[in-house]
């Protein structure tokens, strides 16, 4: 066999797809083709569903893959996330029952990782899994839990030992959504959205060979599957969702539907991120781009918009490269949520007694007073601005790690919450 | 636009970082910030024959490396870094410029081959008393006289004016006003009727002068009232440069204080254990990654000489200056009262942060122009 090079990838993705591809066909039943073929994810390996190339070739592949304009796997959502836990914890019971239906886009997943109780100290998760007449019985209550409401399972991190420290006491297993004990509720947001839910357990059941990784090894492998979300972000696949195209075929129409369910959550999150590209537009229309504070907050703003924009792609520069990643590639979440809290300061300045009013009331049919009432998220989301501080202090300046205590005691010892903010309205 | 620094321009750092940090020792910078010409020829002469820093950025016609204006960036960071004590700002990024920007081709075969050599130093008086640093400040009269011109008035704030060789001077024909009338003129430094006076300045790393110009005989550098636009354009070019040497100096002090609160121990622990100091520290990296962000991106700008050269420009210099003094305060504070004494060496980059932070333009000033310069 000769060797593979980015243009034989090609030609061969693009022989590939002229020959197989119809629009007029049923989504599953394309995606079922795909996953046979291995072109729907090129980077996984031969014996599922992929073609085992490295991620050079497989970026190649992809990119030839969209340019044909023909429907891929289903990618957005928690699903990859999924597939990429279960490829490097999961057993192939679980692997063969899930994979072909990952790239399909049958089953939706969902996350079951923070509670009330555990937000940034993840591994304090309360939600026990004890093992009665040969099966795990789930009880406790999730949240921020993306999705659940269109989830046909579940990666849920439970405790299943409380006598020991609480790293060591919790496991990780899949669970079906649709089941009598599980309750999943709306979370209405201070924006009035509800892109998340809350998921409460009451004796829910998971069957033992839906444990993934062993007993007890549940914080190992809920770490690779937030390694694996990080890197996704940075990529910006895991939760972009993909735009629509106005094709016309079957396959498109149910595609279309399907994105649509996917980035139902995710309308508000421009404007959670402040919306600093809005803001020399709005000072026009306003007049106030005359007012001179308001000038200079302007360009405070901006300036650190832009900069923020041009430290990214020197990270990305430098990867690209090869080179050792250095602090730019640690520092954007936190920068976000700066050009997030500046931006509210400017839109209110710049909107003044308009900055009262909400939805079709407020300037740009609601868009302002979603941005104001939405930045808060910016910087509690995916790691809190504290958070964010302690880990580029430790890990990119390598000063002393936080004092971490009850590690030497076993969990059921460690203080804790005990009142819960969010009640169960089932 | 490049996000990257090619291996060569990082080999190049590396060799001048420590370079620097030889040629340039702390002893060094506070042995010559005390004296009044603050830099010695011998030590600038062998600065410019060892690595050939004041031709860098210079066309090899001109006797120049004929590198551009991200290599210059490179030498302003490392100088920033080091503090180095040296004529290079006022003599290779202002003067040189201004020359490189205005002059003739013979002017410029005549007058940068020795800026290069670093034979030559030169200085360009642009401001006046007045602290205005546009064009619109520029009083200084030049009368036509026989072949030649007379210069009239006083400029302040000159970097290295007290000690050029050379001086380029930005002077306007009697009755205008405004970028009408204003051309460049080229005065030695020991010219008749020209009175040096060194000021006293904060930071003393950082020589500035006043000069008075009495009937001062003088050569037009390029076309007569042709002034404004290559001196915007020297600005600009000034901007970027002065963003990157604050960012170099703004790295140093964050590292210093990294240093110093790993090092220092109060009750029974390390200071850097403490939640509130590393959480200062890891505001102060986003500080100065951000500006770095900002000058490399704007000294990429300078060297492709894009059309958005002042925007970009003003962005980085305002930026740079409130990460290089906000770093400079946190440093200090840091430090604790040690930072405070005349011992400690963090109070020389905080006036350096201090001076640069208004030389050229504050922040505001900047910040404005950016947002004239975006069409806002």
């Amino acid at each position: 066999m000769s060797e593979m090079t980015e243009e034989s990838v090609r030609a061969e993705v693009r022989a590939w797809v002229e020959a197989n591809w119809n629009p007029e066909m049923d989504l599953v039943q394309w995606r079922n083709i795909l996953a046979d073929s291995g072109w729907g994810m090129p980077a996984w390996p031969k014996e599922w569903y992929g073609k085992g190339l490295s991620a050079v070739l497989a970026k190649a592949a992809d990119s030839e893959f969209h340019k044909t304009g023909a429907i891929g796997a289903a990618s957005s959502g928690v699903r990859l996330l999924a597939a990429s836990t279960l490829f490097d914890h999961g057993s192939d019971f679980l692997k063969k029952k899930f994979l072909r239906r990952i790239i399909t886009g049958e089953d939706n997943w969902c996350q079951l990782f923070s509670e009330p109780g555990s937000g940034s100290d993840l591994a304090g998760a309360m939600t026990r899994a004890d093992l009665k007449d040969g099966k795990y019985i789930i009880n406790g209550q999730k949240v921020w839990t993306t999705s659940a409401h269109h989830a046909h399972y579940g990666l849920l991190l439970a405790r299943t030992d409380w006598n020991v420290p609480k790293h060591q006491g919790l496991s990780y297993f899949v669970i079906r959504i649709d089941q009598p004990g599980v309750s999943v509720q709306p979370l209405r947001q201070m924006n009035g959205h509800a892109s998340f839910n809350q998921v409460f357990f009451t004796d829910a059941v998971v069957e033992p060979d839906h444990l993934v990784g062993s007993l007890g090894e549940g914080w190992k492998v809920a770490t690779t599957t937030l390694m694996h979300e990080r890197r996704g972000a940075a990529d910006g696949i895991a939760t972009a969702g993909r735009r629509g195209t106005k094709r016309t075929g079957r396959a498109y129409d149910q595609e279309r539907a399907e994105i649509a369910i996917n980035n139902e959550p995710y309308t508000w999150y421009p404007q959670r991120a402040g919306r600093a590209d809005l803001i020399i537009e709005r000072a026009k229309a306003t007049g106030k781009n005359s007012d001179p504070v308001v000038r200079q907050e302007m360009a405070k703003l901006l300036t650190m918009y832009n900069a923020a924009q041009w430290m990214v792609r020197r990270a990305r520069a430098a990867q690209q490269m090869g080179r050792p990643q250095g602090p730019e590639g640690s520092l954007g979440k936190l920068i976000g949520s700066h050009v997030a809290r500046a931006s509210n300061s400017v839109h209110t300045l710049i909107s003044e007694a308009d900055a009262m009013l909400t939805a079709d009331d407020s300037p740009m049919n609601g868009v302002i007073a979603e941005i104001l009432v939405s930045t808060p998220a910016a910087s509690i989301a995916g790691g809190t601005d504290e958070i964010q501080r302690n880990i580029i202090s430790e890990r990119v300046l390598g000063m002393p790690k936080e004092p971490v205590t009850g590690m030497d005691r076993p969990f059921k010892d460690v203080p804790k919450n005990t009142v819960s903010q969010l009640p169960n309205k089932s | 636009m490049k996000f990257s620094f090619s291996n060569e321009q990082e080999q190049f750092r590396t060799m001048l970082r420590r370079f620097l940090s030889e040629k340039s020792p702390v002893s060094e910078v506070r042995r010559l910030m005390a004296t009044e010409q603050g830099w010695e020829r011998d030590a600038w002469a062998r600065l410019n024959s060892d690595l050939g820093l004041s031709a860098v950025h210079i066309p090899e016609a001109y006797g120049g490396q004929g590198f551009g204006f991200v290599e210059l960036c490179i030498v302003m960071e490392e100088m920033g870094r080091a503090l180095l004590c040296g004529p290079y700002f006022s003599s290779v990024v202002l003067a040189a410029n201004a020359i490189l920007n205005a002059g003739s081709e013979d002017q410029k075969q005549t007058l940068l081959p020795s800026i290069a050599a670093g034979e030559t130093v030169a200085a360009l008086a642009f401001t006046e008393e007045n602290g205005v640093w546009d064009s619109s400040g520029v009083t200084l009269t030049a009368k036509a006289q026989g072949d030649g011109y007379r210069l009239d008035g006083v400029k302040s704030f000159v970097l290295d004016g007290h000690t050029a060789d050379l001086i380029v001077v930005l002077a306007r024909k009697p009755g205008t006003s405004g970028d009408e009338g204003l051309s460049f003129f080229t005065v030695r430094g020991d010219a008749k009727g020209l009175e040096r006076r060194l000021l006293k300045s904060v930071d003393a790393t950082r020589k500035l002068a006043l000069l008075k110009f009495n009937a001062v005989e003088a050569d037009l550098l390029g076309e007569a009232g042709a002034a404004a636009a290559p001196f915007a354009r020297t600005l600009d070019q000034a901007a970027v440069c002065l963003a990157n040497e604050m960012v170099g100096g703004a790295d140093h002090l964050r590292q210093s204080a990294l240093d110093y609160v790993s090092m220092r121990m109060q009750f029974g622990r390390p200071i850097s254990s403490f939640q509130a100091i590393k959480h200062k520290c890891a505001d102060m990296l986003v500080d100065v990654e951000l500006a770095k962000a900002a000058a490399y991106y704007a000294a990429e700008t300078a060297a492709e000489e894009a059309a958005d050269l002042p925007a970009i420009a003003s962005l980085a210099k305002a930026c740079a200056s409130d990460a290089f003094i906000q770093t400079a305060k946190e440093t200090i504070q840091l430090h604790g009262g040690i930072g405070f004494t005349w011992d400690n060496d963090t109070h020389l980059w905080y006036k350096r942060a201090k001076s640069s932070e208004v030389f050229l333009g504050s922040p505001k000033y900047h910040r404005e122009l950016l947002m004239q310069r975006w069409n806002v």
